[in-house]
């Protein structure tokens, strides 16, 4: 099921075999946070990972990102073992904290993984721009990250983690802490330019209503330990609008969703339970 | 516009100093208290404007002592903030115990360090300043590279950075506002340290021994002594406020801090 049309040709822009994830293994801390994941990403497919608290989908970002390592089993991303494609750069990635470095302004925050790739400065100036442009925020390269509002700073974040041109953008509700107008201006945007960029995108989130609306599948997962349960397939074409979000097909993909989430909904109020007697 | 707001922040202090004055010295004749207990604002102005030639020299004495200590403890610091962060074992050796020593009054020291140098050296007035600065400097700093924003660490080790890397983009510009908090505290402790440290035996040089020898034969001179140790402190501070001042202006966050 998980083995997506990503098989068809070329390395999947992501491909997750067999893996597993325990956190202080051997402890009475002890947490099983993924078991037994499989997931392909096809090159240029958008793809969102949502569950409740605790069923590990942030964890299976960082793995694919190579942040953390699997316990067991294997990470590929375009082909390749997942610490080589961070060494290489990639993947792009933004967080629910924009993390803007304050004492460097907007431009120079989309310039930094180019400086650390060592890209001269004319070159990344004009990147720099590009990507700005990109953003729609060029007018504003020379403020401060803390002179713009939230959802100014997720774009420069986005915007950033497109600089160095990857294939694949991992991205970790990156929309979480807006507001809900802000928010789908972000989602459009957003599909707007990974479609200009032909960008693969990995999505984590909370909200039903964005990650049908933003992917080509969504990947439903339940909690403690961390499963695949379900993959949605949304069939609502590549092109979408304001229009889409009345759609009678999109409405039917989230009631879908959700009801693949229902079973979890008392697990998770368990779980968060039991997660703070664990501390 | 810029002028009003100034001077209203500066009345206020400004009245109720000359107010608080003027009731001393009221004080002083209506209850007719001896010199020696405590003279008069007058008289103490009076013999800070007779003595200013030597008030001068002891607070340059003592100032030298502070800015000395200041900049060796604080390159001291700083230096040694770096190895922590570039040695954990070493910080989860050194850490817990320079925050320890931090919280005694360590200047006591001096009397040692007067025993290790000749009389009239300055150098253990100067050590014990280092010293008091170093601490200050070094957990502030040592903090500062060490809480750097989980985000940020993420994206540098997405980007691959290596650890210099690291070092260079994110942890020393985190570091800066704490050296400059650190300043901010270590400026007028090294002040007070200085004078203090002259209390402990070596030359009659300094603003500190200056104010004990004049206090039985000239309670008025001592007091203006005492006047010439609150401004040689007001300068120190004025100091750290300016340079903290340029490099926020030079664009850190008005928040402060690193989110």
């Amino acid at each position: 099921m998980s083995e997506g049309p990503a098989e068809a040709g070329g390395a999947a822009a992501v491909s997750v075999r067999a893996v597993s994830k325990v956190f202080n293994r051997g402890t009475v801390k002890q947490v099983d946070a993924l078991v037994d994941i499989d997931l392909t990403v096809a090159p240029g497919e958008f793809v969102s990972l949502i569950g409740p608290s605790g069923c590990g989908k942030s964890t299976l970002l960082r793995l694919i990102g190579n942040l953390i390592e699997p316990t067991t089993g294997e990470v590929l991303v375009n082909g390749k073992p997942a610490d080589r494609a961070r060494l290489d750069q990639d993947y792009g990635m933004a967080f629910q904290q924009a993390g803007l470095f304050d004492w460097r302004s907007v431009a120079k925050n989309v310039e930094l993984p180019l400086e650390l790739k060592g890209w001269d400065k004319a070159r990344r100036r004009a990147r720099a721009e590009e990507m700005l442009a990109l953003v729609k925020l060029a007018e504003f390269a020379d403020h401060r990250p803390w002179q713009l509002s939230g959802g100014m700073q997720q774009r420069v974040a986005i915007a950033r983690a497109l600089a160095a041109g990857p294939e694949l953008l991992l991205m970790d509700e990156p929309f979480g802490a807006l507001d809900e107008m802000t928010r789908e201006h972000m989602q459009a945007e957003l599909l707007r330019i990974c479609t200009e960029t032909k960008t693969s995108v990995v999505f984590v989130t909370h909200s039903i209503p964005e990650a049908v609306y933003l992917s080509e599948r969504v990947v439903v997962m339940s909690p403690r330990p961390g499963r695949i349960t379900q993959i949605v397939d949304v069939e609502l074409g590549r092109h979408r609008d304001v229009d889409t979000r009345e759609d009678a097909g999109y409405f039917k993909k989230v009631t879908e969703v959700r009801e693949a989430l229902r079973g979890f909904e008392v697990d998770e109020l368990d779980a968060v339970g039991q997660g703070v007697d664990d501390r | 516009m810029m002028a009003a707001r100034v001077l209203r922040a500066v009345w206020p202090p400004v009245v109720f100093g000359v107010a608080f004055l003027c009731l001393w010295e009221l004080a002083v004749v209506v209850f007719d208290w001896k010199p020696y207990f405590l003279p008069r604002p007058s008289r103490i102005w009076v013999e800070f404007v007779d003595n200013f030639g030597l008030i001068r020299k002891s607070a340059a004495v003592s100032g030298a002592n502070a800015l000395i200590g200041l900049v060796a403890g604080t390159v001291l610091g700083v230096a040694v903030s770096f190895l922590l962060m570039r040695f954990r074992l070493l910080n989860d050796m050194l850490s817990p115990l320079a925050v320890a020593l931090n919280a005694i009054p360590i200047f006591v020291l001096v009397a040692v360090f007067n025993n290790m140098f000749s009389l009239t050296s300055e150098v253990p007035r100067r050590l014990m300043v280092t010293l008091v600065v170093y601490f200050i400097v070094l957990v502030n700093v040592a903090k500062g590279l060490r809480q750097v924003d989980v985000t940020h660490l993420e994206l540098l080790r997405s980007y691959a950075a290596t650890p210099t890397q690291v070092l260079r983009k994110a942890r020393i510009p985190n570091a800066v506002p704490y050296l400059f908090t650190a300043l901010k505290i270590a400026a007028p402790a090294a002040v007070i340290t200085a004078f203090v440290a002259e209390y402990f035996g070596g030359s009659q040089n300094g603003l500190g021994t200056r104010i004990t020898s004049n206090l039985t034969a000239n309670t008025a001179a001592a007091w203006a002594y005492v006047l010439g140790a609150c401004l040689l402190g007001l300068a120190f501070f004025t100091i750290s406020i300016l340079l903290e001042s340029i490099t926020t202006s030079r664009g850190a966050s008005p928040r402060g801090g690193n989110r």
